[in-house]
């Protein structure tokens, strides 16, 4: 099995007559992935990829059945999206949308916070299982399919972990960019969970950065879970200077918190195998399954 | 997007949160008209910078007289003031506050920032004003108080009375604390604030509740909802490389290093910058090209990266997921014939045709450093720095 994203994804994309929906539209169909509509306000009724265009995610729901969207639309009306999927009853919403205000996000987590739907991102690669479903922007031909499943809060830092995997003999389960914002949906946490309980995931790659306290969370949940699958982690900004953000909204380390160096330390405590070298993680993945 | 303190009390003004009668001065005539018009005695000269620390590092005196106003405005002005967030090169002060002195009893802190664990703004005060909070909250933090703001009600009234009660208020300051604190968030949700603290939050000795600071930050990614506020941007608080970066949508923060680098992603980059350092160098900067890195973001991230003179080598790192690697090669290639770059460079091309990418490289007639991983990339733009053989 893979988590989140596989055979049974019956998948809609919100925004698929713009530029970027159409785009990373087209190469979600080719890669296989079950597309079964899109949505664009006021153009319900067209076509689109080979498949029909609604008015709401509601109408698309009721004639496709979808069960998953993946937003494409700008960032203005991209909470909206996400809120009008959510009440649609989907399953899970993946917002690929780089720069949703803040406070847009604050109001979104709060409205679906008791809601089944579970939201991957904002300002994220999205979620793809090889060989079986791809939802998101990342390059499909350089994943494998295979045992380890690999969460991140980067986009071109996961291709890299993937890449090394691959050259490393390991294929992925499931790879998901949970985005590099400071609110989202789906946390390390989650995808430890899922990760944990998926019998075809047998490693995990972890990737985080600075800011914030998401890892060092992740880690407390290995402890009080008794976590065993093997996983390697590596934590981006190692040598950023407080007080900056580093490109993702995120990655800040404010207050004399969210340092890589606080990071580290409680991923090690948890058991983690934490590579200081980004050119590692595949490497080590590698010795990690073998030797368990 | 962060503002000067006079431009926050002007926000805070225009939203009925009391603060102490003031005026911005860009000279010393100015300063001392902005202290005839206040009509008091005492009043205090505050240096206008982003940074934090200013009373620490001499930026804000208090002034009994005209004369003093003239002596103190004189002294700041133009004085390059070092804070413990300036850095050791400091900032130069180009703009006073001149403001009424206030009769302070009690000074308090009142902030509200963003809590990404609970995904919810927090509402933060404590008794222990006029110090730095990042050290209430690492030695103390039982004196930090919190009201998380449910999003849909915002902070309520009872909220409020809570924390000034929290505050050690009583009587008439009560009403006032609660008062500023409604407003306070007001203006904070209404502005799409990242950040917005009050240090010191004061209590007067007639019982009022007064901002006698004021710190604004504001979420980048909601300013195209408040258009106005850029009006109060001010380009000379920020480092000119990353200004000209940044109109040319690139994305650059200047380090202390010697080895640039030009990466597409965030969190590559930041991984690039540690590799960098992992293998004995000095990252000099973090650039991430974005999704797009064709000849001219490329020549664009040359002449940003080689305007620092401390810059030896270049590493360029891409991995090319929806970026065709041959197409930054070619980038690459054109960029270097439109800018002069006479220091090494090291290329790694990795992902959708790095093939074709290596072979445009090998056959180029300019001087490249071919690297075929991440860790050979960054072995061989430390030593080119240091000298170490190629």
């Amino acid at each position: 099995m893979s988590v989140l994203v596989g055979n049974n994804t019956r998948l809609i994309i919100q925004g698929i007559t713009g530029t970027e929906g159409s785009f990373h539209g087209s190469q979600i169909k080719e890669y296989g992935t079950n597309l079964v509509g899109g949505v664009t306000p006021r153009k319900g009724g067209q076509e689109a990829l080979g498949v029909p265009v609604f008015n709401s995610v509601q109408e698309a729901k009721a004639e496709t059945d979808c069960n998953t969207s993946v937003i494409f639309v700008p960032p203005a009306f991209a909470a909206g999206a996400v809120i009008e999927a959510v009440e649609a009853g989907l399953e899970l919403v993946i917002c690929i949308t780089e720069g949703i205000p803040a406070a847009d996000m604050v109001k979104v987590n709060h409205k679906i916070k008791d809601l089944p739907t579970r939201l991957v991102g904002p300002n994220c690669p999205g979620v793809i299982s090889p060989g079986k479903a791809k939802v998101g922007i990342m390059p499909g031909f350089i994943h494998e399919p295979g045992i380890i499943g690999v969460v991140s809060r980067s986009g071109t830092l996961t291709y890299e972990a993937v890449h090394q995997l691959v050259a490393a003999g390991l294929g992925q389960s499931t790879s998901v960019g949970i985005g590099g914002d400071p609110i989202i949906g789906t946390t390390f946490i989650d995808m430890l969970s899922l990760f944990a309980d998926d019998d075809e995931t047998e490693g995990i790659v972890m990737i985080g950065e600075i800011g914030g306290t998401a890892e060092e969370e992740a880690a407390q949940w290995v402890i009080d879970n008794n976590l065993q699958k093997p996983i390697v982690a590596f934590i981006a900004g190692q040598t950023a200077p407080p007080g900056r953000r580093m490109g993702h909204a995120g990655a800040i380390i404010a207050g004399g918190k969210g340092t890589a160096a606080e990071k580290v330390t409680s991923l090690e405590a948890a058991g983690i195998h934490v590579v200081k070298s980004p050119a590692d993680i595949g490497k080590a993945m590698a010795e990690a399954t073998n030797t368990k | 997007m962060k503002i000067h303190e006079y431009q926050a009390k002007e926000l805070f003004r225009q939203n009925n949160v009391s603060v102490p009668e003031g005026a911005v001065a860009f000279s010393l005539e100015e300063a001392l008209t902005a202290y005839d018009r206040l009509n008091v005695k005492t009043a205090v000269v505050k240096a206008q910078i982003h940074a934090g620390g200013r009373g620490k590092g001499g930026g804000v005196k208090l002034a009994h007289s005209r004369d003093e106003v003239k002596t103190h405005a004189e002294e700041i002005l133009g004085m390059n003031l070092v804070t413990h967030q300036t850095g050791p090169s400091g900032k130069e002060v180009q703009r006073l506050l001149i403001e009424s002195g206030v009769d302070i009893a009690r000074e308090c802190y009142a902030g509200i920032v963003l809590d990404r664990a609970e995904k919810q703004f927090v509402f933060m005060v404590s008794t222990e004003g006029g110090v730095e909070i990042e050290k209430v909250a690492a030695e103390t933090p039982e004196k930090i108080i919190k009201e998380w703001i449910d999003p849909e009600k915002g902070l309520t009234e009872d909220q409020a009375r809570n924390l000034a009660i929290a505050l050690e208020m009583t009587g008439t300051q009560i009403d006032s604390a609660v008062e500023i604190f409604l407003a306070v968030w007001k203006v904070f949700i209404e502005h799409d604030c990242s950040l917005l603290e009050i240090n010191p939050l004061v209590v007067t000795g007639d019982d009022n509740v007064m901002a006698l600071d004021a710190k604004m930050n504001f979420d980048d990614n909601g300013l195209f909802r408040h258009k106005e506020l850029l009006d109060y941007k001010d380009e000379s608080e920020e480092d000119a490389a990353e200004l000209e970066a940044s109109k040319y949508q690139l994305n650059y923060i200047k380090l202390d290093g010697n080895v640039g680098c030009m990466v597409n992603g965030a969190g590559l980059a930041m991984g690039t910058m540690d590799i960098i350092k992992l293998y004995g160098g000095e990252p000099a900067n973090f650039l991430d090209v974005g999704g797009v890195a064709n000849a001219e973001t490329v020549a664009n991230g040359f002449r940003i990266i080689l305007s620092d003179p401390n810059v030896k080598s270049i590493l360029i790192n891409i991995f090319g997921g929806i970026v065709r690697c041959d197409r930054v090669a070619q980038g690459v290639i054109d960029a270097m014939d439109t800018v002069n770059v006479s220091i090494p460079v090291v290329v790694r091309l990795e992902g959708t045709n790095a093939k074709q990418a290596a072979e445009l490289l090998e056959n180029s007639s300019l001087e490249f450093l071919v690297a075929t991983s991440l860790a050979d990339a960054a072995e061989k733009a430390v030593s080119a720095v240091t000298g170490g053989g190629l």
